[in-house]
């Protein structure tokens, strides 16, 4: 359960550090909270960036937010600030891989996958330009900012454009190893980061191929395959339906485009039921990618869970993550009703 | 290094008429063709690619050579034959135009057409495509100059001045737009649907260099070339060149009706046969 939700204004300047002449101790103004993992999308980028010239990063405005900050102070000449302009980024991004560079564009991902659509599209994955767009704030982890923030519509959309590889990152060592990875990685790419205090999953940086799902459990009562924030939510579910005598798997799909089609027929083979968990509307994310493999498969208990198809309501994430039964608990529940069916 | 080639413009000349020739040839194959856009920028295409850009069309992939980006991607058709005369392709290969599996559709795709710089169709987009060329060449400090033909329809698309607001903070003086000046989008002038004027002063707002020229004129156009900057940080240019929608064929000169056509039979030759003519002196609607 994720339980750092108080100073929700953190979402739009990161956690910069910065001089605060308040009165009252219990106001913020960019002071870091010890202990609060930061992003370290701009860290990581820095890092390949130092034996790797063609890496380059953009933003759009949100530099302190997503910490491309840390990306620019190391390499100033590489970085651009396009400002609130994100189409004229993803296409300038294109333009800039045509001569061979790398470039990670990051903004939220309403801005980055929702307005940048057509950009991402007929710029960066018709002509196979390797721009990697990165959605971060992905879902509804911007809470109460609301529905004009959130993404929840990001996988529909993206997945079903052509030469497009649609990733999730779970969690900061998870990123890690998908910006490593996307380095030789052909096509473009879109990357879809949660608020950057993600809990965590991977204790190391683990080894991935894109299109190679990982499995971090086994069982054999049910399968909850997951992605992004619903990864660790859905571990935690799985050890509490371990109480009650079920043994679950749990994979984290984290590729979206291409699926891995062999790990849904193991679970389809070796499991009794399937439950697919997505911070996404119910429609077009991880569950109806799943559901279009399972159709080629035998009949067995499957269902999506994700945000309903509509708009969602105002609150804190946490709040909405209980609300939607996108947390442990709510999963745990939802299990539990797929298999009493 | 850039170089300007001085090539005659006589020679230029012919070069322009060929690519009108080319477009009504192409556009048969197809069966529909954009006549009048390509038109009004053959003088400007033939000047960019036979004597102004650094090009080595047996080495395509050159990371120095200079870049050109057709925003208006419906130009493409006066584009092709283009880089199939300079050497790009071999010239049999338009025979194939928007037949099934051709590399050459109405709207160009880098990845099938050999000196393409990049693929186009979606209006709008290729300025930005141009900041992203210039800021790269900045980055890795080579010294290619980038083009951008934007069509005047396109202006109204925002993303167009997203991407000339940010050329001008940068400071990309390796950026050149040209605006191929005809003066009508599909649907009419565009001072009637969407006015673009002062469209000189608009550019200069947002921190580009300007320059205004008949970009039917090809010394007008060599001219402004010339007076390009070319090195260090400065302001990006814009070269806006008025022209005529369909020039070089009479009954297509501002005609709300050949935006897309089809000529076949006697018209073709017709038109073929005023086309080898060569230019004659236009005559707006008002002056006659």
């Amino acid at each position: 359960m994720i339980k750092d939700m108080q100073d929700e204004s953190e979402i739009f300047r990161g956690t910069t550090s910065g001089s605060t002449r308040l009165r009252d101790a219990r106001s913020v103004r960019g002071t870091p909270k010890s202990g609060m993992p930061a992003f370290v999308l701009g860290e990581e980028l820095a890092n390949m960036a130092d034996t790797d010239p063609r890496i380059v990063v953009a933003t759009a405005d949100l530099a302190s937010a997503n910490r491309t900050n840390d990306f620019r102070d190391r390499h100033p000449t590489r970085f651009v600030n396009f400002s609130i302009a994100e189409k004229n980024m993803i296409t300038a991004a294109a333009g800039m891989a045509s001569t061979g560079l790398i470039p990670y564009v990051a903004t939220f991902a309403s801005f980055a996958a929702i307005l940048g659509a057509e950009a991402i599209r007929t710029d960066c994955a018709y002509p196979q330009m390797k721009v990697r767009i990165i959605g971060s704030h992905s879902g509804m982890s911007m809470g109460f900012y609301g529905s004009s923030h959130h993404a929840l519509e990001d996988l529909g959309m993206l997945r079903c454009m052509a030469d497009l590889t649609v990733v999730c990152a779970t969690d900061a060592n998870h990123l890690r190893a998908i910006l490593r990875a996307s380095v030789d990685h052909p096509k473009a790419m879109y990357i879809r980061l949660g608020r950057g205090r993600d809990p965590v999953v991977y204790d190391e940086v683990p080894d991935i191929a894109f299109g190679r799902a990982l499995r971090l459990r086994d069982g054999a009562d049910l399968t909850i395959i997951a992605c992004g924030s619903q990864v660790r939510a859905s571990l935690d579910a799985a050890q509490k339906l371990a109480t009650q005598g079920l043994t679950v798997r749990v994979v984290d799909m984290f590729t979206l485009d291409r699926i891995d089609t062999a790990e849904i027929a193991a679970a389809a083979r070796e499991t009794k039921a399937i439950l697919t968990v997505e911070e996404h509307n119910i429609t077009g994310g991880l569950g109806s990618a799943v559901a279009e493999v399972l159709l080629d498969l035998p009949r067995m208990r499957f269902r999506k869970h994700g945000v309903p198809d509509k708009y969602v309501e105002v609150g804190p994430p946490a709040a909405l993550y209980a609300h939607y039964r996108l947390d442990a608990a709510g999963i745990t529940e939802v299990a539990l009703e797929l298999l009493s069916k | 290094m850039t170089s300007i080639r001085n090539v005659s413009l006589s020679v230029l000349e012919d070069r322009a008429k060929f690519i009108r020739k080319e477009t009504v040839r192409l556009s048969r194959i197809a069966g529909a063709g954009h006549y009048s856009s390509t038109f009004s920028c053959a003088e400007l295409l033939a000047s960019l690619y036979y004597d102004q850009m650094n090009i080595e069309p047996g080495n395509p992939q050159w990371k120095d050579r200079d870049r050109f980006v057709m925003s208006k991607g419906h130009a493409a058709i006066g584009l092709y034959p283009v880089l199939a005369d300079l050497g790009f392709f071999d010239p049999s290969e338009l025979d194939t135009y928007t037949r099934l599996g051709s590399k050459y559709g109405d709207h160009p795709d880098m990845k099938k057409v050999a000196g393409l710089d990049f693929s186009s169709g979606s209006l709008g987009h290729g300025l930005s495509v141009g900041l992203g060329l210039a800021l790269a060449a900045r980055m890795t400090k080579r010294t290619y100059m980038t083009y951008v033909m934007l069509g005047d329809g396109e202006l109204s698309e925002g993303q167009i001045w997203e991407a000339a607001n940010s050329a001008g903070h940068f400071g990309l003086q390796n950026l050149v737009a040209l605006v191929d000046r005809n003066g009508l989008s599909i649907d009419g002038h565009t001072e009637d649907v969407m006015s673009v004027e002062p469209l000189g002063d608009r550019f200069a707002a947002f921190g580009w260099e300007v320059q205004r020229i008949d970009g039917h004129d090809l010394s007008a156009i060599r001219a402004a070339f010339k007076a390009l900057q070319r090195s260090g940080q400065g302001r990006p240019q814009v070269i806006i060149a008025d022209t005529v929608k369909g020039r070089g064929v009479a009954r297509m000169e501002m005609s709300l009706d050949w935006h897309v056509g089809n000529l076949v039979g006697e018209d073709y030759d017709a038109v073929m046969a005023e086309l080898d003519a060569g230019l004659q002196p236009y005559e707006s609607e008002a002056m006659t």
